[in-house]
């Protein structure tokens, strides 16, 4: 288990790795994610599950480089083996069939958005789905996207892809033309999914996001990963990750993820060096 | 050999104690406080022993260890053999020997705790263990025939271990399955490195896969695979997935950034080796003033743990007396050794942070002692108008754990009572479902290293009967 099969690029700085984990895949659903270390001296980090096979036997994340753990992740080759790989864990995405969906994917959040949309189109909803980025780029996956959405709209910060703005702009004009839109799926970085709890709040329409905590064992076994939605203490990785997002304490979650912001950059800047000193 | 010193002259000797590391060092490195007996001291122990017999000492071990054959054997100076006998029916001795409250268990009723200074059992064990380690001693198996009966084993903590050993010798084909990367429980995730160095954890673990015993790491049973599944695939199950589920005190600030379950500070301290961050990734914070709630053993290895991190000071909160206090009195000991200040008939109330989450302070108030309630301890009760506000910058909340549901869940018809923990049959460890059995702490809540170790033996001895003879020897 936990053997990597393919390992694409799908944008600077973003891979898509396919990994042997028939265990997993066998479970694996929608919303769902995997704890993965990469080295014996890694850390434990979440990655939602982007996709799953079960005839392969494999799962796919998409790991963007932030910070040293996705450096390390993204120096492993097809082949390689994590020295970690265990899931799937988390609630799965309550998958119904509502009416009209939209889903939104922000940055990595679109590859985690996939299999939601899919199951969801699958189940015979209407899926609208938006995703955003910084730059055109940074736009992934959009043709896997495109075929499981009934329709695709597309935003980019700086205009050099789809709709100028961000992805609330392109939501609050959704939300303006479709008078019945039963749920709002949004997963991205947190501020963005605090901004699409803002932005659907007035036509109360409601939204799910999937929060991104730190986590150590994902078990529910550490609660570093507590969150409080609608005032009481859940853990993101037992009781979640995907909660109803007008519930969340976005000020508190926002600062416990920033914890260890500053050893985890110092500790990225070391590696960077030291690699650097490899390289050159 | 060493001699074999009259009666009157043994009972006149006072126990050998053991060395450690002077406090002011100690709180700079993690390395093990008791620096352990030498061969000296080992045999002058050992020679204070009287070789009772009918041994009083063996009956209050769960684990069954021979004790008076293997210290005779220090006697003799044959030390691979006195780590030899302990193994016949303690597959972890150097753990034992170092985290056992041997002054409740075997020490307790020795005949010379009458005059307090019962036999150092424990530190012999540990002697005679770490010998054998440092001799790469091997012990003899038989030559078992094995069995085509296959046993699986939920937690590789000290029940699952002891379960999958003392199968493994009868001859069955275990497989542990862990959901962490490393096996070993809370002797690998919970307790430190200086009071239980994972080397040492780690020897003990590869002894029991020398016997036989497959460990499958990374696998959430109830998650990644049911107790259901389990059931199709073995042919018993041993269920021993610990009560690691951390317990809050649902008082507001609880949630602010730097208060810490123990289990979270310990598990990235120990399991995760944050304390050589960032030689390893993963990162831990540790405040100038921290304060500690609790004092049981895990309070005291979370706030022993922090002052090596680096805290200038550190408060245990309790709200009950010394008296009351479940950690064990070595313990709470080197504790105070270290500078770690005890504040009992403490309660907190409220942890006060700024607009960015950090904690600021700790409101608490006073307590008293009132009447016994149902545990017998008295209730302590709080003082009106006595709130005060200790400064401090991170909480560490050591309360207590209780039972994560997720292996229950997956277990069609084997019961639990109210908190969640596995209902059994004291003896045979057999849950209300056929040939699944449990121990340890899921069916007792949170308790010691030794009680769990008795449950595995239990339960290993009720699978074989059960698997030779077809019956869970279930109580109905
Ligand atoms: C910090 C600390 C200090 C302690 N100090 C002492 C001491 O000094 N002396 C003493 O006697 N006792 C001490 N204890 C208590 C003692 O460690 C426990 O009572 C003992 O470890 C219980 O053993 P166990 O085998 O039941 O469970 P655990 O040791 O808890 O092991 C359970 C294992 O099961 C695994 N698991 C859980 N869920 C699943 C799942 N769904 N699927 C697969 N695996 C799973 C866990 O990851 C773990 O590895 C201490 C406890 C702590 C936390
Ligand atoms: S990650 Fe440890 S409890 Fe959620």
């Amino acid at each position: 288990m936990g053997r990597i099969i393919t390992k694409r690029k799908i944008a600077p700085e973003i891979i898509s790795l396919e990994i042997e984990a028939p265990a997993v895949a066998e479970k694996a659903k929608p919303g769902q994610f995997v704890i993965l270390m990469t080295d014996e001296r890694g850390e434990r980090i979440p990655l939602t599950i982007a996709d799953y096979d079960r005839q392969r036997g494999s799962v796919r994340v998409v790991s963007q480089v932030v910070g040293k753990t996705t450096a390390k992740l993204s120096r492993l080759n097809e082949g390689d083996e994590l020295f970690s790989f265990v899931g799937p864990l988390g609630k799965p995405s309550d998958i119904n069939r509502y009416g009209t969906i939209v889903v939104v994917g922000g940055g990595t959040g679109i590859a985690c958005i996939y299999p939601i949309a899919r199951e969801l189109k699958e189940a015979g909803n209407r899926v609208i789905t938006i995703i955003g980025a910084r730059t055109k780029e940074l736009v992934i996956m959009e043709e896997e996207l495109r075929k499981v959405s009934t329709e695709l709209l597309i935003s980019t910060d700086d205009g050099s892809y789809g709709k100028k703005g961000f992805v609330t702009d392109v939501l609050e004009e959704v939300l303006r033309k479709e008078k019945d839109v039963k749920k709002v799926w949004a997963i991205g970085p947190a501020p963005m999914m605090r901004a699409v709890c803002k932005a659907t709040k007035p036509y109360n329409v409601e939204t799910i996001v999937s929060l991104n905590a730190i986590m150590v064992d994902g078990t529910g076994m550490c609660g570093t990963c507590r969150v409080t939605v609608d005032g009481e203490t859940k853990f993101t990785c037992v009781d979640g990750p995907e909660f109803n997002g007008h519930l969340v304490d976005w000020a508190e979650f926002m600062n416990r993820l920033a914890r260890y912001g500053q050893l985890e950059k110092s500790s990225f800047e070391t590696y960077k060096r030291e690699r650097g000193k490899d390289n050159g | 050999m060493a001699e074999m010193i009259p009666k009157p002259e043994r009972m006149k000797r006072s126990p050998r104690q053991m060395p450690e590391q002077d406090p002011k060092k100690r709180i700079r490195n993690f390395d093990e406080v008791p620096l352990g007996y030498t061969a000296e001291d080992a045999i002058y122990e050992a020679q204070r022993c009287l070789q009772c017999d009918p041994p009083p000492c063996v009956s209050g071990c769960p684990a069954e260890v021979h004790v008076p054959q293997f210290i005779q054997k220090i006697v003799e100076e044959d030390f691979a053999g006195a780590c030899i006998e302990i193994l016949k029916t303690n597959s972890l001795p150097a753990m034992c020997g170092r985290v056992c409250p041997q002054e409740e268990q075997c020490q307790r009723v020795c005949v010379y705790n009458k005059k307090d200074k019962p036999i150092a059992i424990g530190r012999l064990e540990r002697f005679a263990a770490d010998w054998a380690r440092e001799h790469r001693v091997k012990e003899k198996l038989l030559e078992i025939r094995k069995k085509d009966k296959r046993v699986a084993v939920v937690g590789s903590g000290p029940a699952g271990l002891t379960c999958a050993a003392d199968l493994a010798k009868m001859g069955y084909d275990v497989t542990i399955f862990e959901a962490l990367h490393k096996p070993g429980g809370v002797l690998i995730y919970g307790i430190p490195e200086f009071r239980l160095p994972k080397k040492i954890v780690g020897h003990e673990i590869d002894k029991v896969k020398e016997l036989g015993v497959k460990v499958t790491t990374d696998l959430v049973v109830g998650i990644t695979k049911s107790v259901d599944e389990l059931v199709e695939e073995f042919d018993a199950i041993f269920l021993a997935n610990g009560a690691g589920a951390p317990q809050f005190m649902h008082i507001p600030g609880e949630n602010l950034n730097d208060v810490y379950s123990a289990n979270e500070f310990l598990t990235r301290s120990n399991l995760m080796k944050a304390y050589k961050f960032p030689e390893f990734d993963t990162p831990i914070k540790v405040g100038k003033k921290v304060a500690v709630i609790g004092a049981g053993n895990v309070a005291m290895d979370a706030a022993r743990t922090a002052l090596r991190l680096g805290a200038k000071e550190v408060y245990v909160v309790y709200r009950r007396t010394r008296k009351e206090a479940p950690a064990r009195v070595e313990e709470i000991a080197h504790a105070e050794e270290e500078g770690i200040r005890l504040d009992f008939l403490t309660l907190p109330v409220r942890i006060i942070g700024d607009d960015k989450g950090n904690v600021t302070g700790m409101e608490c108030i006073k307590m008293q002692l009132g009447e016994p309630d149902e545990s017998g301890r008295r209730k302590p009760l709080p003082v009106k108008g006595s709130n005060f506000v200790m400064q401090v910058d991170m909480v560490i909340n050591a309360i207590g754990t209780m039972a994560n549901p997720i292996v229950a869940r997956s277990a069609t018809g084997v019961q639990t009572n109210r908190w969640g923990y596995f209902t059994v049959d004291e003896e045979t460890r057999a849950t209300s479902r056929e040939g699944v059995f449990a121990g340890g702490d899921i069916t007792r809540g949170s308790a010691t290293v030794i009680s769990a170790i008795g449950d595995g033996k239990k339960a290993a001895r009720a699978i074989d009967c059960y698997l030779s003879s077809g019956s869970s020897l279930r109580k109905r």
